[in-house]
């Protein structure tokens, strides 16, 4: 806030601003007045939006989890750390907190590496490339509900993926994917990846577009197999579409709910209740401050988790 | 080696894509769209087989666009992402814009809060709370605020990281000509920023248009959305098992932006790209 003031008082007093980008030179003495480049108040509309309807709701937040605020009671009390204690005695916290995670790192794994095998399948400009790229971002730009209800169907014990391992194994499949208490959180995951691994395909392609063709002719002519030309040169230059893709993979970690809802609705035995299922399923209970708890938690695992990841954004954008 | 591996791979490499192509997309887009055109008999359990007793697209899909609200869903939908991104890009690309050129410690530390929103969720259950001391719970003016709220951070990130790598000479003769920061930014900036403004609109477009959860809790029950409907739709259709009905509400919900992408695919794909990897 400091700098904030002198430089208002700066404007304010006449004196001229150093230009932007460059260090500071006091007392440099320049006679034409040339006006701030940017002005500070081109801040204001996106910090008041963000500070209005991200920032305080997530105050709030800290205020609220400690109250026993519902839909039964009119009166809102604040109550310690009874939601915690009643959260973690009864084991969902722990169980909805180690599934969130295993979920969302599952996720950022899966769609990283299809993306990446599919960008490398269909790098070649060729006709039907084209099309498959074409064809495989279709999942993206459809609606995760609706991806998850067509899982649904397909994943039934009777459903049509059974009945291809079916035909393929000689004995009938009656595998219910979607009532495995065990491995259905991977299934999940990877239907999650299906829907946004076009993306992350074509995030992959661009990388591998700017990768300079004479370095991997000369690679080639120095004698390095196709495997070592991928590790050693290709692979440490697509670290720029791969910061893009985790920053993505990011965002898909907070709106993990519509496939998981639609496929599973955390089920079975709630072995895919991931954060945002238990909020909306307590929200829907009316149990306010229940949700709010839980809700602070993802953000503290979430802020727990992030800081060295915006960390390793922000260095690798110096680098770039 | 290099031949026989070379006729191999020629050879090889269109039939794993077809096979790839059917198996990862074409089983589960012809189930939608060949349930959706099945009598409820046939579409109980789904199966990519072709229905026994006729094709029922007429009625199925005039079922599902009047059990479903789809047009006003659609205006609902259009209604709410249309000026969310406009929001998101003025306000956003103005605060990149002296993000990006401004140096100092309070820069920094702005931009690290005003990013902050890319990692950490939105506290959902106390924004509904906000938002009804407002007066603005069950509204398209909250849920566009929420919305622009919830991806300013991403809005401000991309394009902060594109403007530090256009050559900041341009504004600075335009200042020392005396334009002032307003003429600067609408006439000399935004132009440059068009790669990195064409792929925030499209990712943006996706989450938004697509979002269920954060429109349940601000507008659910008061306003329809496309994703809100289908909600509503499957959560009857699939207590009655009610399939063809269900599938024929995906495949109208996906028509709008399958048309979009049709129609400027190529657009859309360098977009994405242009300002995502520089």
């Amino acid at each position: 806030m400091t700098l904030t003031t002198s430089t208002d008082a700066a404007r304010a007093s006449g004196a001229p601003l150093p230009p932007p980008g460059r260090a500071a030179q006091p007392g440099s003495g320049a006679r034409r007045q040339v006006r701030p480049g940017q002005p500070w108040w081109f801040l204001l509309p996106a910090l008041a939006v963000l500070t209005t309807f991200f920032l305080v709701p997530t105050v709030y937040n800290l205020v609220y989890a400690f109250t026993d605020w519902s839909s039964f009671k009119t009166a809102i009390n604040p109550v310690g750390f009874e939601n915690f204690r009643s959260l973690l005695s009864s084991g969902v916290l722990l169980a909805d907190l180690r599934t969130t995670v295993i979920y969302a790192l599952l996720v950022a794994l899966f769609q990283n590496v299809f993306g990446l095998l599919l960008a490398l399948l269909l790098e070649a400009d060729t006709k039907l490339n084209r099309f498959a790229r074409v064809m495989f971002f279709i999942p993206v730009i459809m609606s995760a509900l609706a991806v998850g209800y067509v899982f649904q169907a397909l994943l039934k014990p009777t459903g049509v993926v059974n009945s291809i391992l079916g035909a393929v194994a000689g004995h009938p499949v009656r595998y219910a994917w979607l009532a495995d208490t065990r491995w259905t959180l991977l299934y999940v995951a990877l239907i999650h990846a299906w829907k946004w691994m076009g993306l992350a395909m074509l995030i992959y392609l661009a990388g591998l577009k700017t990768i300079d063709q004479d370095a991997l002719e000369a690679a080639r002519i120095d004698g390095a197999s196709t495997w070592q030309t991928f590790w050693q040169i290709r692979f440490p230059l697509l670290a720029p579409a791969m910061t893009f893709n985790v920053a993505t993979a990011m965002l898909g970690w907070m709106n993990s709910f519509d496939i998981v809802q639609a496929t599973t609705g955390g089920g079975p035995a709630q072995t895919t209740e991931i954060l945002n299922i238990f909020i909306y399923r307590t929200f829907g209970q009316g149990l306010f401050a229940q949700a709010t708890t839980m809700s602070l938690v993802l953000l503290l695992v979430i802020a727990v988790m992030a800081f060295p990841t915006i960390w390793l954004l922000r260095r690798r954008e110096r680098v770039l | 080696m290099s031949s026989s591996s070379r006729t191999r791979r020629r050879f090889v490499h269109p039939v794993l894509v077809t096979v790839l192509l059917l198996f990862a997309l074409g089983v589960p887009l012809w189930l939608v769209v060949v349930t959706s055109g099945k009598s409820r008999g046939d579409a109980l359990s789904p199966s990519l087989s072709l229905p026994k007793h006729g094709w029922h697209f007429g009625a199925n899909y005039s079922k599902a666009f009047t059990d479903g609200r789809v047009w006003s869903a659609f205006v609902g939908s259009v209604s709410i992402v249309v000026p969310s991104v406009v929001l998101l890009l003025l306000f956003g690309a103005m605060a990149a814009w002296v993000f990006a050129r401004r140096r100092g410690f309070v820069v920094a530390m702005l931009y690290a809060i005003a990013i902050s929103g890319i990692v950490l969720p939105p506290a959902v259950i106390t924004l509904v709370l906000l938002l009804r001391q407002l007066g603005l719970a069950g509204t398209l003016t909250g849920m566009v605020l929420v919305y622009t709220g919830i991806y300013m951070s991403t809005a401000v990130f991309f394009i902060t990281g594109f403007i530090r790598t256009i050559p900041p000479q341009l504004e600075e003769a335009a200042r020392v000509d005396g334009a002032g920061p307003i003429r600067i930014f609408f006439t000399i900036v935004v132009p440059l920023l068009r790669p990195v403004l064409a792929t925030a609109t499209i990712l943006i477009c996706l989450y938004i248009w697509n979002d269920v959860f954060y429109a349940f809790f601000v507008i659910g029950g008061r306003k329809d959305t496309l994703p809100l409907n289908l909600f509503q739709v499957a959560s009857a259709g699939l207590y009655l098992n009610n399939w063809h009905l269900i599938f024929a509400y995906v495949v109208l919900m996906s028509l709008p932006l399958l048309v979009a992408f049709a129609v400027a695919q190529r657009r859309i794909i360098s977009g994405i790209t242009g300002g995502a990897v520089k």
